[in-house]
């Protein structure tokens, strides 16, 4: 009786048996790489706004505080994106007539709100608060990245749950004195000097760092 | 599918009844299928959901797959789409106090019926999303009732008339206002044929721009109309007193209270301060020695009130009046007896007689909305007589602003319409076309005014044949100030500017009388500074207090003398035998009122108190008559009343007098809008005026046709014994274990701790093979006193708001799909023609080893450090195990896209704080995980200081009229929760499964006279 299948069918199984593992592999690593890139995250990525605001020039140069805009980020959820109002504090003395300023100045003439595109946003299952987290010592440049060297503004980090988990399994990691949440230009000790004061805090300010689900999701 | 669940005609009262006999009336039950142990009843018990209810009729499990595959390979790519763009669109010039995120709250009241109720509204920037009652008001003291409760989904009614509409075309609020000015001009030299018709009306800034118009226009009339008011309340006083009067009743001081068919604690002026006040006089703190008020109630119709009474008898509508009379005989009001009521037993009405004279000046007779003004008199004339006048009961002047018989002022509206005599009829939020009695004809008479005016919020049956339909602002939206059932004067104030052009009743009177129309705002803020002593700042002054706490303060009406008058006997109908022939009662629905609240869905779908009926009204009928008359549940019949005639389905109500029929209005709309299109049937088509709540003479004929009802009694049953019940349970308990521990003030006193046995004792702590969770923090944990609630639904309705739960419809409630988080399982006990009811709030119970959490295969139903089963919706895909494995039967899961997602104007009332869910996730109660949430943080951002008890409401618990919901942290001994945890009455359900629930129950406690039998 003659052999059903060839001989070449020894190296055909074997390569396809290799090669669908291999496609699996490399299909999954695919995935990955789309899920972490930027494309897909937004992290590290500027978008289009009405106005082309710095943050570099006003929280870095000029060194205002991040409150003085966002006021609510001690008390609320929401940290709070100014009203056109808080605009024009300064720019109605100052680069009165910046052509760049226009749609700020039209938003006051007319009553009509500037519509700011989201830079980070969160899904909608997720109830993120700010005020507490800021009392328990985490810092805007901790979420927020270098901020205060954004001439545009992006995401710093994914924001993705493995992310928010980073922190809420070690805080101390990442933990710094309250006196240096809103300090833009703040660098944590190194090494080990950050997790010692980081546990030294974690116990000073009680932080609990919950990592059940309905802390966040509800 | 529907033959299925209709199993109706196997229903067979007698043996029903020679059943419950045989067990001599200590079984449980929960409805007529069970007793008979229909097909459908053993389908609900032994499923979660009926048979099919998880499958597409016509199509098979194999169909799905294959139409699924697709889809199904596709949603696993669906996590895997990028997040949407979101836009940030900050204000221009901030508004003051607004902080985003955070909600603010404002005090304004609401009118039920005329009356005021006090509010506390919850705004996020600039949006009311949740009802609350305002603590400070004396209307509710912090408590609500339905209607409150699913008003403001009333608000965002994507139904709601949207513009003003002239002859059926869009028009404006401009056109409209110079058209109006066009009339003011001519009324100024002929204002006969003006006519202007209202519902019932306390506001006195409204009552005083109605006596200014009348006084500019001389030959105008203003007529008053108010479907679900009842006129006997008022002429009740006037025959008593010889003048309309305002009784208000002091239930906290009230030791014996006797009901003659008044629902006090649910219906009527005041009734949910009525509610909490009954409520603390049933509270047993005191251990044995407190003291309990007694509570007798005579009525057609099983409701609230009649279900928390201690004595309760089922009697005809028509029979309360000879009821009443020969009461009054027992307690020294002479007054000839009029025709016997066998249904209470002679001996029984000596004993309340005795009862009550041992309790002179502590003790309340009180007469409901819907019996005839004799009634109302005799009442009062009895608490004069046991000398409660003054002291249980007051009386104030009207809190009316021109106190009339309404059902004689719409006659002669009608009178006038039809020969001719108005040619300029203004309608202000009523819909007397709907709500008139039939014999009115009002929709004929209407089209006889040349002119006619109609603002309401929708287009309804009498908008559509208006040539002027002008949007009425809700009260969310608009200036206005009321009465409350106490003569206090409590202030409306806007949330939110008018979202359709919205008209308030007092811009739309200012356009037809003043040179310069005024809004609302100036009209109440100048009404009220000429009114009092303050002017100028200090009345500012006043006006932002007034304004700030919801009332102001002072302004209840003192009590007033009301000195019976001798002859009042007089005026009595003569006393006459019990009429023959069948008798209907009309009642406004326990949810949706006389109409107002038709398309509403929220309120369509709360199940009713005792008959737990959604989506419909029923004709309601004993089962003994039903039986007499050869009907069966589910049938559908023809009604005819003096020649009139309504269609209807039969349902059959164990505790409902015999020989009377019940029927609800607020159905059958033809212009309601699109959820109320297609409930229930108008009973409006059966009543005439000079009997509007009760007519003898109705014949009942079969159609041959069935109707099928969404009722959920028999749905989400915890524990039914389907193993060897049904045949001959006589010898057996219906549930293996108490589900409801019931005892008397005698019990309780003799032994404290009747409500213990083995197999609901909370401490019990079986083995487990999981280890024992440690709570170093909080714990959070619920207490629900069974002897304060009175199955109203208010928490059930809250909770709705609260948490964004889905409305379902009808046909997916018949499929035991609704979506509440909170249900009240009711029970009976006893005899069908007049069972003690028992209600028992059902929310999850939070089990310290949840059955749920163990079976979830991807971990999306988890424990939290506090000890909630946490829910989430993100991770959950769909396998239902944790409903399964629930032996609560708790958890509700979405088979469909039941949340609203297209309809822009629903967004509105959404709570930001709670995921709205989607099609195929499980979502259950949370203990309102998003207020522990808020409290968590606020306290700890606070200086990481201590949550204070009472810190933390649920939403049930601060919806609760009667404080029967208590929430807090059982880790602290203090608190309120843990002391009531702590009582001796305190019981867990099913605790021999060794869930050990979080959700505790208090045991009810009667407090039945030791002299009646029962």
């Amino acid at each position: 009786m003659p052999q059903i299948f060839h001989r070449s069918s020894n190296f055909l199984s074997r390569a396809s048996i290799i090669g669908a593992v291999v496609l699996l592999g490399l299909l999954t690593l695919a995935l990955w790489e789309i899920t972490m890139s930027p494309w897909y995250t937004n992290q590290n990525l500027t978008v289009q706004q009405p106005v082309p605001f710095s943050h570099r020039h006003h929280a870095g140069e000029l060194g205002i505080d991040c409150r003085y805009c966002h006021t609510s980020v001690e008390k609320s959820s929401f940290a709070g994106l100014p009203p056109t109002q808080t605009c024009m504090t300064c720019h109605s003395q100052i680069w009165t007539n910046a052509e760049m300023l226009e749609p700020v100045r039209a938003s006051y003439r007319t009553g009509q709100s500037l519509s700011w595109t989201r830079v980070n946003a969160l899904p909608d299952f997720v109830y993120f608060d700010h005020s507490i987290h800021v009392a328990k010592g985490v810092g805007c440049t901790t979420c927020h990245g270098p901020i205060a060297d954004m001439a545009l503004t992006y995401r710093a980090g994914t924001l993705y749950m493995s992310w928010c988990l980073d922190c809420h399994r070690q805080p101390e990691k990442y933990i710094r004195p309250r006196s240096e949440v809103f300090n833009a230009f703040y660098t944590p000790p190194s090494g080990n000097q950050q997790l010692e004061l980081g546990r030294q805090l974690v116990k000073e300010y009680k932080v609990a760092a919950p990592q059940y689900c309905s802390a966040c999701h509800r | 599918m529907s033959e299925e669940i209709t199993s109706r005609n196997s229903i067979d009262i007698e043996a029903i009844r020679l059943k419950l006999e045989r067990d001599g009336g200590k079984r449980m039950w929960r409805g007529l299928q069970e007793l008979s142990d229909t097909p459908q009843f053993r389908d609900a018990a032994e499923h979660e959901f009926p048979e099919g209810a998880d499958s597409n009729s016509g199509i098979n499990r194999r169909d799905v797959m294959k139409l699924m595959a697709a889809s199904a390979a596709m949603a696993g790519l669906s996590a895997c789409t990028k997040l949407p763009t979101e836009k940030i669109v900050p204000y221009v010039r901030p508004p003051e106090e607004i902080v985003p995120g955070r909600p603010l709250f404002y005090a304004t009241s609401m009118h039920q019926a005329g009356v005021a109720v006090g509010l506390l509204m919850e705004s996020h920037m600039g949006r009311p999303t949740k009802v609350e009652g305002n603590p400070e008001h004396p209307g509710s003291q912090g408590g609500t009732d339905v209607f409150a409760q699913g008003s403001i989904l009333n608000l965002y009614d994507p139904d709601r008339l949207r513009s003003v509409v002239f002859e059926s075309t869009m028009s404006d609020r401009s056109t409209f206002a110079s058209s109006m000015g066009n009339a003011r001009v001519n009324f100024e030299t002929k204002s006969a044929g003006l006519r202007i018709l209202t519902g019932t009306v306390t506001s006195p800034t409204l009552g005083a721009q109605l006596k200014k118009l009348l006084a500019k226009y001389p030959e105008a009339k203003w007529h008053q109309y108010e479907p679900s008011g009842g006129d006997s309340v008022r002429e009740g006083t006037r025959m008593a007193f010889g003048k309309p009067m305002n009784p208000v009743y002091n239930f906290e001081q009230a030791d014996v209270i006797v009901s003659l068919d008044a629902d006090f604690l649910t219906t009527g002026a005041g009734h949910t301060r009525y509610a909490r006040d009954f409520a603390r006089r049933r509270d047993l703190a005191e251990g044995p020695g407190s003291k309990l008020n007694r509570l007798y109630v005579v009525e057609p119709m099983p409701t609230s009130t009649g279900s928390v009474a201690d004595h309760r008898w089922a009697l005809r509508a028509s029979d309360v009046e000879g009821f009443a009379r020969q009461l009054g005989a027992a307690v020294g009001v002479s007054v000839p007896a009029g025709a016997g009521t066998s249904a209470v037993p002679a001996d029984a009405i000596d004993a309340m007689g005795r009862d009550l004279t041992a309790h002179r000046g502590s003790s309340i007779v009180i007469a409901g909305e819907y019996q005839p003004p004799f009634v109302h008199a005799l009442a009062h004339a009895m608490n004069a007589a046991l000398g409660n006048t003054g002291k249980t009961v007051t009386y104030t002047e009207s809190i009316e602003a021109e106190p009339v018989n309404q059902m004689d002022s719409l006659r002669d509206l009608v009178n006038d319409l039809n020969a001719g005599k108005v040619s300029f009829l203004v309608i202000l939020g009523v819909n007397p076309v709907y709500t008139a009695p039939a014999d009115l004809n009002f929709a004929s008479a209407i089209m006889k005014a040349q002119t006619r005016i109609y603002s309401g919020q929708l287009s309804d049956e009498t908008g559509q044949i208006c040539n002027w339909q002008a949007p009425a602002a809700h009260y969310l939206e608009s200036w206005t100030d009321g009465r409350a059932y106490d003569g206090t004067v409590s202030i409306t104030q806007p949330l939110i500017a008018p979202l359709y052009e919205g008209h308030s009743a007092h811009e739309i009177l200012s356009l037809l009388m003043d040179d310069v129309p005024q809004s609302a705002h100036d009209l109440v803020h100048t009404y009220w500074e000429s009114q009092g002593p303050e002017k100028g700042r200090a009345y500012e002054a006043f006006w932002e207090t007034s304004l700030h706490d919801g009332i102001m303060s002072g302004t209840a009406l003192p009590a007033a003398s009301a000195t019976l008058r001798s002859d009042f006997v007089q005026q009595a109908p003569s006393a006459q035998t019990a009429p023959s022939g069948l008798e209907i009662t009309f009642r406004p629905d326990p949810t949706i009122g006389d109409g107002e609240y038709s398309n509403n869905g929220w309120l369509q779908e709360t199940p009713k108190t005792v008959t737990r009926l959604t989506w419909d009204n029923a004709v309601m009928i004993s089962p003994a008559t039903a039986h007499q008359l050869g009907l069966a549940d589910g049938d559908y019949v023809t009604l005819q009343l003096n020649g009139r005639e309504a269609k209807g389905g039969v349902m059959l109500v164990p505790g409902h007098a015999d020989n009377t029929v019940t029927v609800h209005l607020g159905y059958g709309r033809s212009h309601g809008g699109k959820v109320a299109a297609g409930a229930g049937f108008n009973a409006n088509l059966l009543r005439s005026s000079t009997t509007p709540w009760i007519a003898t003479g109705l014949q009942i004929k079969k159609t041959g046709d069935t109707y099928t009802f969404a009722t959920v009694q028999h749905q989400y049953a915890i524990d039914p014994d389907t193993q060897g019940g049904g045949q001959d349970f006589a010898s057996e308990t219906a549930f293996r274990r108490d589900l409801v521990q019931i005892g008397t003030l005698d019990d309780f006193k003799k032994n404290p701790e009747f409500a213990q046995n083995e197999s609901n004792q909370v401490e019990y702590h079986g083995p487990s093979l999981y280890p024992n969770f440690k709570y170093d923090g909080y714990a959070w944990g619920m207490s629900i006193d069974l002897n304060r609630c009175i199955g109203c639904n208010a928490c059930v309705t809250a909770c709705v708001s609260e948490n964004n739960i889905a409305v379902v419809g009808k046909d997916q409630v018949i499929r035991a799909r609704s979506m509440h988080w909170i249900r009240i399982d009711t029970y009976f006990r006893g005899g069908l023609d007049n069972p003690e009811t028992y209600f028992e709030p059902l929310p999850c119970m939070q089990c310290e080893n949840a059955p749920c959490e163990y079976v979830c295969p991807v971990g999306a139903t988890t424990h939290s450090p506090e000890g909630l089963n946490d829910m989430t919706y993100n991770r959950c895909v769909g396998t239902r195990y944790c409903s399964n494995n629930c032996p609560y039967k708790v958890r509700r899961f979405n088979f469909y896209l039941f949340s609203d997602y297209t309809t822009p104007s629903l967004y509105g009332v959404r709570n930001p704080n709670v995921t709205v869910r989607s099609r195929g996730v499980m979502e259950k109660c949370t203990y309102c995980v998003q207020r522990i949430n808020a409290a968590k943080i606020r306290s700890e951002v606070e200086n990481n200081r201590l949550i204070a008890d009472g810190e933390i409401v649920t939403a049930c618990q601060q919806a609760c009229p009667t404080e029967a919901i208590v929430f807090g942290d059982i880790n602290n001994p203090n608190s309120r929760v843990a002391k009531l945890k702590a009582q001796t009455r305190n019981y867990g359900l099913l605790t021999d499964l060794n869930t050990r629930p979080r959700t505790t129950y208090l045991a009810r406690v009667r407090n039945p006279n030791p002299e009646i039998r029962a």
